[in-house]
């Protein structure tokens, strides 16, 4: 269902006095807890909760041909699934746009943050290179899929290792202890404008209230901007820069939980 | 008689043991229930949103509610990646996992809507079917439908001379050498029981047994059951710890 | 028992069943016990299976997954979790998501879509666009007339019925009005009291607030789901007023 006119107009008045419904402050997430190894038939896995949004993701590699552009560099594909299991504004059904456009969110901050590197995917030049392939699973929708789902492909990808290789095929089941060339985490963090103000991590509600919304992807310490995306209303010059100031800030402060709950998983 | 007792499984079970069970009710706030069920590294969730308005209207039934399963996995959950999306395999899983449930879901009383049941195998080592319809079977529940009994699932296959319950991957893909070939020499048998009136509302079988070894095959899955049941109860008497 | 299919559309035929809207006659504060369906709940022929329960021979079964309530005479199960059963009689909250030349369709969060025709509404409707009286998303406190095969009639022919403007509105577990409601509505009562706000209890599980602040009605909904997410708790009572106290000083 749709959000009534009334929530909608209550979370507009809340967020405009710069309080919100279940008393965060404008610029503060939810909790996030990161588990991963959740599939041992992965070489990477994780799932992550952020408040009560869960996504899976998960790693798995193969041994494939280059494209013929670059013969010594391995392959990135990224997928999401939005299952009705999730949330029942969810179809089965083939991927719609929305599923589409979160793939390609989080495939771009990969790529543009040069977190992988592709090189070091080629076993022989113009003849076989790794294959990443990064699903990304929601089991449940409550809000800020984009980000909870970026800091899923990341978990997956910091314990992600290469399979073994037996006479040019791979031995899937068994795991060497060498971690696939992912370093230097790319941190997404979307900032949704609602009546005027900017809030992080929104509820559905929330989502359903704002009227627009940017992804920003950055890596630190250097603090490099990867890929942005903006969705819905116009937004001034000025409107962007605190966007990206808030995203930065609050990227910071993640990079760190994340590493953090990283090291210790 | 010997020859069984020295039989050992790869990972030490004995024939008649499942691997270890974890069982947890609630587990997807958006849907009306949930739960999670795995055998070793077989690992299951599911979710139930229903009865619900069933679009579009020629797929109704006006006598009673319908219950559409739908049986997915996660591309990560196997050792080759799966590919997204529906194949034969899982819409074959979907139906018969549906015909196990159905006779103890009471939807009459709601004609002309749909319980959707989705179940999602996130990590798989053989007997995936048998945890799916586990999980379904606690969402139901948790989803409080008017449910006359609970029902469990489990494989019973049979390697080399002996029964065993709850296959693996590794048994499942257990091969003999014939002729210098290497063939197929496991037969998996995924049966499903009531919890009250035990009666069996999923039998498949795949392989080879002699016809007179049914009655055993069956009658170990049923002992096999009646402890999974007990884990059911376990789990959707915990809810309130969740 | 499951709702027959026939339509009831007077109260009198509902005399017979149990009905979640009559909540005086369930001891909420009693510690009660879960029991799944297919579990044996009593024995003897003396005793009678009400909701959710069934005989078989001897015997009474659960129907289904909930809190047991026995006494000597009557075994049943109240339900814990589970979709709205719409009933005549019931009084919801719906939101309005078609509009038509006659009337509105309305969701009521249950397995049936339910419609408004121009006809049960209070006054004279002139207007050739209706969405001018009742827009899309807004929502309205109406009382089930009728529950056919595949929709549900509603009416707001009755005291109390209208639009809802303002506040917020928030969604609990239809299972667990019974037990926001209160004895003789006790427990909505004292969260109006202490919060200052006026509240409307769909039973399909849709809950409206309304307060003089907003801080108010986040402080009555919280409360309110301190009722919703906590079956089991014995004493809720006590822990709501403790909640609105603690809340009240702010």
């Amino acid at each position: 269902m749709e959000i009534s006119t009334v929530m909608k107009k209550r979370i507009e008045e809340i967020i405009s006095k710069e309080k919100r419904i279940d008393d965060r402050e404008l610029i503060e997430s939810r909790e996030l807890e990161i588990e991963i190894g959740i599939s041992s038939k992965a070489e990477g896995s994780a799932q992550v909760k952020l408040g009560d949004t869960e996504v899976l993701a998960g790693i798995k590699l193969d041994l494939v041909e280059p494209f013929r552009d670059s013969p010594d560099a391995g392959v990135l594909t990224v997928n999401a699934e939005l299952s009705p299991l999730a949330s029942d504004r969810f179809e089965s059904g083939p991927p719609g746009v929305k599923t589409i456009e979160l793939a390609r969110l989080i495939d771009r901050g990969l790529r543009n943050s040069e977190c992988i590197d592709f090189k070091k995917l080629c076993v022989k030049k113009g003849e076989k290179v790794w294959s990443l392939a990064v699903d990304i699973y929601p089991i449940n929708d409550a809000g800020n899929l984009i980000d909870a789902s970026a800091i899923a492909s990341i978990a997956a990808l910091s314990v992600a290792v290469f399979p073994e290789v037996k006479e040019d095929k791979v031995q899937y089941g068994e795991l060497t202890n060498k971690k696939i060339p992912f370093t230097n985490l790319p941190i997404t963090v979307t900032v949704y404008k609602v009546d005027g103000k900017f809030i992080i991590d929104p509820t559905t509600e929330e989502e359903d209230a704002s009227v627009a919304r940017v992804t920003f992807t950055f890596t630190y310490p250097n603090e490099d901007l990867h890929s942005m995306q903006k969705v819905g209303d116009e937004l001034s010059e000025d409107e962007l820069i605190e966007m990206e100031e808030i995203a930065l800030k609050e990227g910071k402060r993640l990079n760190t939980k994340i590493t953090g709950l990283l090291k210790k998983a | 008689m010997t020859k069984e007792k020295e039989f050992k499984r790869a990972d030490g079970r004995a024939l008649d043991e499942t691997r270890e069970i974890k069982a947890k009710v609630g587990i997807i706030k958006n849907a009306d229930g949930s739960a999670m069920f795995s055998f070793g590294k077989s690992k299951a969730i599911a979710a139930v949103y229903g009865p619900r308005v069933l679009h579009p209207q020629h797929l109704q039934n006006p006598e009673k509610g319908i219950l559409r399963c739908h049986y997915d996995m996660t591309p990560f959950s196997v050792s080759e990646r799966k590919r997204p999306g529906p194949n034969r395999r899982s819409s074959e899983i979907s139906f018969v996992t549906g015909k196990a449930l159905e006779p103890v879901l009471q939807i009459q009383n709601y004609p002309n809507t749909v319980v959707d049941c989705y179940i999602l195998i996130v990590e798989a080592d053989a007997s995936t079917r048998c945890a799916g319809i586990n999980a379904a079977s606690l969402a139901l529940a948790n989803a409080g439908l008017p449910m006359n009994e609970l029902v469990a699932a489990v494989s019973i296959g049979k390697t080399g001379d002996s029964f065993v319950v709850d296959l693996s991957k590794e048994e499942e893909d257990f091969t003999i050498m014939k002729d210098g070939e290497e063939i197929k020499a496991a037969t998996d048998i995924p049966i499903s029981m009531l919890s009250r009136s035990e009666k069996i509302s999923l039998i498949q079988l795949d392989g080879k047994i002699k016809a007179s070894e049914l009655k055993e095959a069956i009658a170990l899955a049923k002992k096999s059951c009646r402890e999974i049941i007990k884990i059911q109860k376990k789990a959707l008497k915990e809810v309130k710890d969740n | 028992m499951p709702y027959r299919r026939e339509n009831y559309t007077n109260r009198e035929d509902m005399k017979e069943e149990e009905t979640r809207e009559m909540p005086e006659e369930i001891d909420h504060e009693k510690s009660r016990d879960i029991v799944v369906p297919g579990e044996i709940l009593a024995k003897g022929k003396e005793i009678l299976p009400g909701e959710g329960t069934r005989r078989e021979g001897e015997e009474i079964v659960s129907s289904r997954f909930g809190l047991l309530d026995k006494t000597d005479r009557l075994v049943k199960v109240i339900p814990l979790s589970g979709a709205y059963i719409p009933r005549a009689g019931n009084t919801v909250i719906g939101q309005i998501v078609d509009v038509n030349f006659n009337g509105w369709n309305i969701d009521v969060l249950s397995s049936y879509q339910a419609f408004l025709p121009v006809m049960e509404c209070f006054g004279y409707i002139n207007k050739k666009d209706l969405t001018e009286v009742y827009d899309f998303n807004e929502i309205l406190v109406v009382k089930i007339r009728a529950v056919k095969p595949r929709s549900i009639e509603l009416t707001m022919k009755e005291k109390g019925l209208k639009k809802l403007e303002g506040g917020m509105l928030i969604k609990v577990n239809s299972a667990r009005v019974p037990r926001i409601i209160g004895k003789a509505g006790s427990m909505v009562k004292t969260i109006k009291d202490e919060t200052n706000c006026n509240i409307i209890v769909g039973q399909n599980g849709l809950v409206w607030i309304k307060g003089e602040r907003v801080e108010d009605e986040i402080i009555a909904k919280k409360a309110i789901e301190i009722i919703s997410e906590k079956p089991f708790e014995v004493g809720l009572t006590e822990k709501v007023k403790e909640f609105l106290e603690k809340n009240k000083k702010k």
